[in-house]
């Protein structure tokens, strides 16, 4: 049956995925700051395996039939949209785009061009990095770096203006947009401790990236 | 629309984009809004066209629903044919908004709105096979449903009077397998009231004609098991306790029928009746 088959390629993709997790979770000790770069790298090379994966997950079903198997990749599609999005801000503290997300991945960004990258699992991705970078911004502090809360501060701020445009309905997506108030809060309060230990007056001479 | 958070909370950073106002201009200009204002148009071009799919297959259940009450007045009119063909009217009708539904669903994936739609098709199945048993006392076929949803549009719209271009667009809208299944599910619950209140009209044929097809359709449900898809075997409960009680009506009939008076065989069953109708949560 084709359940079982997909469900096999999918298992094999969220082996990777937690490979790629796990290289970039380290990213929250205070050594690992140091080598972010080289774990980027690291995770880009796990990514050409997640595009063979999905090159393989394609063939699996009919290509009109995206969403009666949604659900089957839905979890994983979304994890890997999150770490593509993760390894993006640490190299350019940008917010990745889904056109690059769906390249990283290997898949197509329209659905008429095959097998996409819903916008609803991009956004639910970005909201997973968004709980991801308020984790970091607390780390970053206890690693030493008072300029990076700041950053990721703006940063979350931008992207809670831009969820604030979505008209959602009371769906997953929506409930996981409810929790980004709390990870705004949570660096708004790093952001503050900092600045009120005069913490943060030494980047605003640098002001350095 | 959420609140802000952080009321009463010292903001001592304050940085340039923080606003209530969600289109405020200035924003607009930064890549990461521009990219978020697709997204708001795409999520919003969606709900829309669930939101009317929705509303079409509410429209759907409803006359469906009408056309099931209409049809089972058969058992107690001298004319069943005009109940028919009334009932036939109905139905054109609901196939006007499925193909208002087919028009909807053109270029898209339909599993992405199947949700939407699937009450309604359900509806219609149930309607449309319980006519089809009344008249030939047998189960319509999936592919016999699907023939009557083939839509053709003929090109009205000619440019000043010129010969229309191009063949006549054809649209169609294919019941799934499993929404077939439900639908034939559904039906069975009708079928048993149909039994029921056909022998208190003193009907003594089409009780066990209605438990001998029942009876085949709860086998063939039988042998899916639990194989099919989750929503087909929560129905085979249901399906099990109608079986039962047609089954239940024909011993009765072949028992005692003879003996008591057909005015009276009413009043035997309904007690039964009764009890069925508590059970009724979901018709």
């Amino acid at each position: 049956m084709r359940c079982m088959d997909i469900r096999k390629v999918v298992q094999v993709l969220e082996q990777t995925a937690r490979e790629i997790l796990t290289l970039l979770q380290s990213v929250h000790q205070p050594s690992g700051f140091k080598e972010i770069p080289s774990k980027c790298q690291k995770a880009r090379e796990l990514f050409c395996t997640v595009r063979t994966h999905l090159g393989e997950l394609k063939t699996k079903f009919p290509v009109d039939q995206y969403y009666r198997f949604h659900e089957h990749w839905r979890f994983v599609l979304q994890r890997l949209a999150f770490l593509a999005a993760f390894v993006v801000y640490l190299e350019s503290e940008s917010l990745v785009t889904r056109e690059e997300v769906a390249q990283i991945l290997g898949i197509e960004v329209v659905r008429e061009k095959g097998f996409h990258l819903d916008v609803e699992d991009y956004l639910a991705g970005v909201l997973i990095m968004a709980s991801e970078l308020s984790r970091l911004a607390v780390n970053s502090v206890t690693a030493g770096d008072y300029s990076r809360p700041l950053r990721i501060s703006n940063f979350i701020n931008e992207l809670d203006s831009g969820f604030r445009l979505l008209n959602l309905k009371n769906d997953p997506l929506r409930k996981r947009y409810d929790g980004l108030k709390y990870d705004v809060k949570k660096i708004e309060e790093v952001v503050y401790d900092l600045s009120i230990r005069g913490l943060s007056k030494e980047l605003e001479a640098g002001g350095d990236k | 629309m959420s609140k802000r958070e952080g009321e009463g909370y010292p903001r001592r950073m304050k940085t340039s984009q923080k606003t209530d106002d969600r289109d405020t201009g200035a924003n607009l200009t930064s890549p990461v809004m521009a990219a978020f204002k697709v997204f708001q148009q795409e999520l919003d071009t969606k709900h829309d066209k669930h939101e009317r799919l929705v509303k079409l297959s509410r429209d759907i259940t409803i006359e469906s629903k009408r056309t099931i009450f209409l049809l089972h007045r058969v058992t107690s009119v001298p004319d069943v044919e005009e109940v028919l063909t009334e009932a036939d009217l109905k139905l054109d009708g609901v196939r006007l908004n499925i193909r208002m539904i087919a028009e909807e669903l053109r270029g898209e994936d339909l599993h992405q709105f199947h949700r939407a739609f699937t009450p309604g098709i359900q509806e219609y199945v149930e309607a449309v096979s319980f006519h089809h048993f009344i008249r030939h006392r047998t189960l319509i076929s999936l592919e016999e449903i699907n023939t009557k949803l083939v839509f053709v549009k003929e090109p009205e719209d000619t440019p000043e009077g010129q010969q229309p271009m191009g063949t006549p667009q054809v649209l169609t809208f294919q019941v799934t397998p499993t929404d077939y299944l439900l639908g034939v599910a559904d039906l069975t619950g009708e079928l048993m009231r149909m039994c029921i209140s056909s022998v208190g009209n003193g009907d003594m044929d089409t009780p066990f004609q209605v438990s001998m097809f029942l009876r085949q359709i709860h086998d063939g449900f039988s042998y899916i098991g639990n194989t099919g898809p989750y929503e087909v075997s929560k129905k085979l409960h249901t399906l099990r306790q109608s079986l039962s009680k047609v089954e239940d009506a024909c011993y009765t009939l072949k028992v005692r029928g003879s003996e008591i008076p057909k005015h009276m065989l009413a009043d035997v069953f309904s007690s039964r009746t009764a009890m069925m109708d508590q059970d009724e949560g979901m018709a």
